[in-house]
């Protein structure tokens, strides 16, 4: 007998409902939780931190509206208008307030901030000067550490501005025992102390902090509950009053008490989903190995005859709809690093059970279907595959992929498990691994891994090369030896890695600062109820509570770097077919074209220094006279054609996902550069720090901020995706991608890698090349690559969308990590979506 | 091991492509050797038809079509995908052009391929002796089989030469029972693409014993720009491909009138 039934299942008229009403009008920022948190605040100023927080979250809970939206079966919102955001001042405020009257004009993730709530948002947020988050990490930084975050050599404003994330908590804990199962243990964790211990005063008030937060909950519960009720009895249509009678049933029994059905713990799954966002502004909190925890309830319903696969399919489906009906505003630049309105919440489904068998069940397959009848950006749908992963399961989800909805993405456990395992996890833990955001994996219910903890621009270090050090006019890194003076390719590989690990140096920095601030300035009360061993510890998970630390920043840029270097060593160094100072004219006037202001600034920069060393009088017109000759100068007729021919050279030279040995081994030692120096740094929490190598969508606009490269790549143009080959240059088909990718050593990047790759839906097409596909993915995995994703849509589509966003509501594509609706991504990012090589042909 | 013998036997290749998944069992490397008998109007490979090394514009730059290599060198990329072959139960195609007018090359392809373990097809007319044909069997797992026309005049018409010799030959292949053979139809309008012209072909593969599969390959234009490139004239010009509904009606006509399993595309 199968282990699973995998028949289909029809979407019902409701859920297509639910997904135009989410999608009908723009999003709205709320000023709800501002006030109320200001509030708290305000009335608790002399109280333990940790107990403000909860008295805080309290308060938000009692008091913040709620509303149960036409035709819903899970209930719990945390704005009235659907898929729109509430504000968390206490991480910082300025950039939002700066952007109140752009939000709604700006290209990526835009949002409608209507007048009242705007002024109401301003107003809390005075109390909150000098305050935030955000204050406390930059005074924890060093000045040379702000200077490199100001000039784009990595950014770490994710959690600089808002709160952490990225983490998957104790759902199945909730589920079986309810929350009154977390106040239990904290109280009982209470009790055994004595009030004489050295760490009580924080321990018990920590404790305290966890059960006010729990009984906030079930009050926000009760409180769904009534309104469920109130509805009911006003509800003229026979069917939805039932309906609304059993939101409130459910309502008064999770997440407080265990749940008892399939259809109470999807609520519960989903009030922790939405009240841990609620709580702190941090996104990537994870639901992870769905199919595994909802499995008892579903297979009790079934055997019992008490819940339909059809029934279980629709609450998954509305589960799916709810996690769209979260959003987050984020700063302008950071919208275009992340764009899309992404929360990353992963939903992981299938893979292997901690004894190493085979978990795929029923539940698995029908996460696969929620994605094909709700097909949005929420949850990052991933599956795992292993050598044991049922051939039905993996062709499900090619089939899913086929659509072009972008998911799921493919993990896989003979890369992952033993990576984990060299990190300190046990067998059992490691095999039970879910992955956070887009690419992070960890053990879910124990982990604060701050992954996601910055974006390292690794073609930054490399214009240092040339530059000894100098950006815009500034001696930002340290003065590396000049490059005109360089012998042998060993010299500037030298130069190469010292800038870097320099950097690396800051960047740790900045991650710190930021870390220690969110310890002492926004402890997370309810979270710490939710992951082990906060309890025990009496720490919150910010202060070092959990299991497992790490901190994951994650590099980008390898394939740019590696073919510069590539670049450099054979035409510089070896064929001698391009001089050095040649080279670095090229670079320094972008190829002859000083338009784009990165490259301007620098010119201009260097220029304003120079005029400084000769004493020369610092005029905005005269210095401009002198940018313009030195502009003239660089740029003359026979300097322009000599930079055409260089580019022409660099594109003979062999590019790295091609499966050239040489290209790819350059790309493995850089991308070594980065991931190794790492290894040696250290948390505030006791973590170590873990490589990630992959922009999510960073590397468009980061491209902006960096000058020409040696790999061809003009100034301001994106940097390369992912692990992978730079856009265009992969012209050898996937298997050659996928085998140049596979020779990066990605086992030590514990925060994960990611691989895109771009199909045309007829690369797909029949039952061939759906078997071909996976196999293409399992041969991949064989090689111990991690992750791979794909966007299957054609180019005249993509094309056309650009032209008609109308007509395109909802085209869901892959970018990066995660997937998001097409026509909401930035037009330079369209385009980059769209040069992405077709293969397959 | 190969053959050293085998391994240095020369041919003329123009091009090598990885990832070819409907042409064969699995995850593939197709390679295109240089020279064709025929000269359909339709191909979409107009650089395959002459042996001679030639020079074509391709976006702006000047391309040479066309190189000598020995089986080994052809080998070094072959062999990379060998993980995706094992998992997939893929391998080596030949194409071309036709692979058999170099037969000694493509005979010496093949044979260290399967030296290897490795699967094989080749896509061909079988426009060549039968002799040749025959010295290349053992070494061949899926013979991928073009019948254009069952009409000897309008095959000349369209492609240069009467089928008389390519039909015998498709007889000759399934008797011998050494092969996979498979048979394949380029669907071009104004050529074939009536429903009496597919199902002829189709009752025609239907009496070779052991014949199971047809595939209908509907027209495409991808080609049209390597004519320019090349200096030629595209003859087709104008024609547009089939819709889906048109394919699918074939696809069912073949149904109907045989005990073929028919697919569109390869």
């Amino acid at each position: 007998m199968a282990k699973f039934d995998s028949s289909r299942i029809k979407r019902t008229d409701r859920i297509q409902k639910l997904i135009d009403d989410l999608y009908a009008d723009m999003p709205e920022v709320e000023s709800a939780r501002a006030i109320l948190i200001t509030e708290a605040y305000k009335a608790t100023e002399n109280e333990p931190l940790i107990i403000r927080r909860a008295k805080a979250f309290q308060h938000i809970l009692e008091n913040i509206p709620i509303v149960i939206r036409p035709n819903e079966l899970i209930v719990g919102s945390t704005t009235l208008k659907p898929h729109s955001c509430q504000t968390y001042p206490e991480f910082s405020y300025e950039w939002l307030e700066a952007e109140f009257e752009t939000a709604e004009t700006r290209e990526a993730d835009p949002f409608r901030v209507p007048k009242k709530a705007a002024d109401e948002i301003r107003e809390a947020n005075k109390y909150w000067k000098g305050k935030t988050n955000f204050d406390l990490a930059t005074s924890y930084m060093e000045p040379e550490t702000l200077k490199a975050i100001e000039h784009n050599i990595f950014t770490t404003g994710n959690y600089y501005y808002n709160g952490v994330g990225h983490v998957n908590v104790q759902y199945d804990k909730v589920i079986n025992e309810g929350l009154e199962g977390v106040m239990a243990k904290a109280a009982a964790e209470l009790s055994s102390m004595e009030v004489s211990d050295g760490n009580y005063c924080e321990k018990s008030r920590l404790l305290q902090a966890i059960i006010l937060s729990c009984h906030a909950v079930i009050g926000y519960a009760q409180r769904y509950a009534n309104l469920a009720d109130e509805m009911a009895s006003k509800e003229s249509n026979p069917v939805r009053k039932e309906e609304l009678k059993q939101i409130a049933v459910n309502c008064r029994q999770v997440p407080g008490k265990p749940a008892k059905t399939f259809y109470q713990a999807v609520q519960t799954v989903w009030f922790l989903q939405q009240l841990l966002q609620l709580e702190s502004s941090g996104h990537s909190i994870s639901p992870g190995r769905f199919d595994q925890y909802m499995y008892p309830l579903y297979k009790k319903g079934i055997e019992e005859g008490t819940l339909t696969r059809e029934q279980a399919q629709e609450y998954i489906d509305c589960f799916w709809i709810k996690l769209n009906d979260l959003n987050k505003i984020r700063d302008g630049e950071s919208a275009k690093g992340f764009a899309g309105y992404g929360l990353f919440q992963n939903l992981i489904a299938g893979g292997q059970d901690t004894e190493g068998r085979d978990a795929t069940n029923d539940l698995s397959f029908m996460c696969i279907e929620a994605s094909f009848h709700v097909p949005l950006p929420q949850p990052s749908l991933s599956v795992r595959v292993w050598n044991g992963s049922p051939r039905e399961f993996l062709i499900r989800a090619a089939e899913l992929t086929k659509t072009g909805i972008g998911l799921p993405a493919y993990y896989n456990d003979e890369g992952i498990i033993p990576m984990l395992m060299s990190q300190g996890l046990t067998l059992e833990e490691a095999r039970n691994y879910c992955i956070i955001g887009c690419v992070e994996p960890q053990i879910g219910g124990k982990t604060w891994g701050w992954h996601d903890a910055a974006f390292y621009n690794m073609c930054r270090p490399l214009e240092f090369v040339f530059s000894s050090g100098m950006d815009n006019g500034e001696q930002l890194g340290p003065k590396t030896q000049d490059v005109l003076t360089m012998q042998t390719f060993e010299e500037f590989e030298k130069a190469y890695q010292e800038q870097t690990e320099y950097f690396i140096k800051l960047l740790v920095n900045s991650d710190n600062a930021i870390d220690r601030a969110h310890a002492e300035r926004v402890p997370l009360p309810f979270l710490a109820g939710l992951v082990d061993d906060c309890i025990k510890t009496g720490k919150t998970c910010e202060q070092g509570g959990a299991v497992y630390n790490f901190t994951g920043p994650q590099g980008f840029g390898i394939a740019n770097v590696a073919d510069g270097m590539l670049a450099i060593k054979k035409l510089v160094f070896e064929q001698k077919k391009v001089s050095m100072s040649e080279l670095k004219d090229a670079l320094f006037f972008n190829f002859g074209d000083c338009t784009p202001d990165v490259v301007k600034n620098n010119i201009a920069g260097t220029v304003t220094r120079q005029m400084i060393a000769n004493g020369q009088k610092i005029a905005p017109s005269e210095v401009e006279k002198a940018v313009q000759a030195v502009i003239a100068a660089g740029t003359t007729k026979e300097k322009v054609k000599r930079y055409e021919e260089i580019l022409s050279l660099i594109d003979d030279v062999d590019s790295y996902g091609n499966d050239i040995e040489e290209a790819d081994m350059m790309a493995r030692d850089m991308a070594y550069t980065y991931t190794k120096p790492l290894r040696q740094y250290k948390n505030p929490r006791g973590g170590k720090y873990q490589a990630g190598l992959y922009p999510v969508s960073a590397n468009v606009p980061l491209g902006v901020t960096t000058g020409a490269t040696p790999d061809g790549r003009r100034a301001g143009r994106p940097i390369a995706d992912g692990i992978g080959p730079m856009q265009g240059r992969d012209v050898s088909g996937p298997t050659a991608t996928a085998n140049s990718v596979a020779m990066l050593d990605q086992s030590i990047v514990g925060n994960g890698t990611l691989l895109n790759q771009k199909f045309h839906p007829s690369a797909l097409s029949g039952d061939d090349g759906l078997n071909n596909f996976v196999d293409l993915i399992r041969t991949y995995f064989d090689m111990k690559g991690l992750h791979m994703q794909f966007n299957v849509v054609s180019r005249e589509i993509l094309l056309d969308a650009q032209k008609h966003p109308e007509n395109y509501k909802y085209l869901v594509v892959r970018v990066a990590g995660y997937s998001a609706l097409f026509t909401g991504l930035s037009k330079s990012l369209q385009d980059d979506i769209i040069a992405r090589t077709e293969q397959g042909f | 091991m190969a053959d050293l013998e085998l391994l240095n036997q020369t041919g003329r290749i123009f091009d090598i492509q990885r990832y070819s998944i409907h042409d064969g069992p699995g995850i593939r490397t197709i390679v295109f050797l240089k020279g064709c008998v025929l000269r359909c109007r339709w191909c979409c490979n107009p650089e395959s038809q002459n042996y001679a090394i030639e020079t074509m514009v391709q976006n702006g730059k000047e391309k040479t079509v066309g190189r000598d290599v020995t089986v080994a060198e052809v080998f070094e990329t072959v062999e990379k995908d060998w993980s995706y072959y094992r998992r997939s139960g893929g391998g080596l195609t030949l194409s071309g052009g036709e692979s058999l007018c170099q037969p000694d090359f493509a005979r010496a392809l093949l044979a260290t391929a399967k030296s290897k373990g490795m699967n094989t097809a080749m896509e061909s007319m079988a426009c060549a002796s039968f002799e040749v044909i025959d010295s290349i069997l053992p070494y061949l797992d899926t013979y991928l089989m073009d019948i254009k026309h069952t009409n000897p005049n309008k095959h000349k018409e369209f492609t240069g030469r009467s089928n008389e010799l390519m039909l015998e030959n498709a007889r000759k292949i399934a008797e011998s029972g050494k092969t996979n053979l498979v048979i394949r139809v380029p669907v071009i309008p104004t050529f074939n693409d009536s429903v009496d012209e597919i199902v002829s072909i189709a009752q025609f593969a239907d009496k070779l014993p052991g014949v199971k599969k047809i595939h209908l390959l509907p027209y495409h234009r991808l080609g049209q720009d390597k004519y320019e490139g090349l200096g030629r004239k595209y003859l087709m010009d104008g024609i547009v491909p089939q819709d889906k509904e048109h394919m699918e009606m074939l696809k069912k006509a073949v149904v109907n009138n045989s005990n073929l399993v028919c697919q569109i595309g390869g």
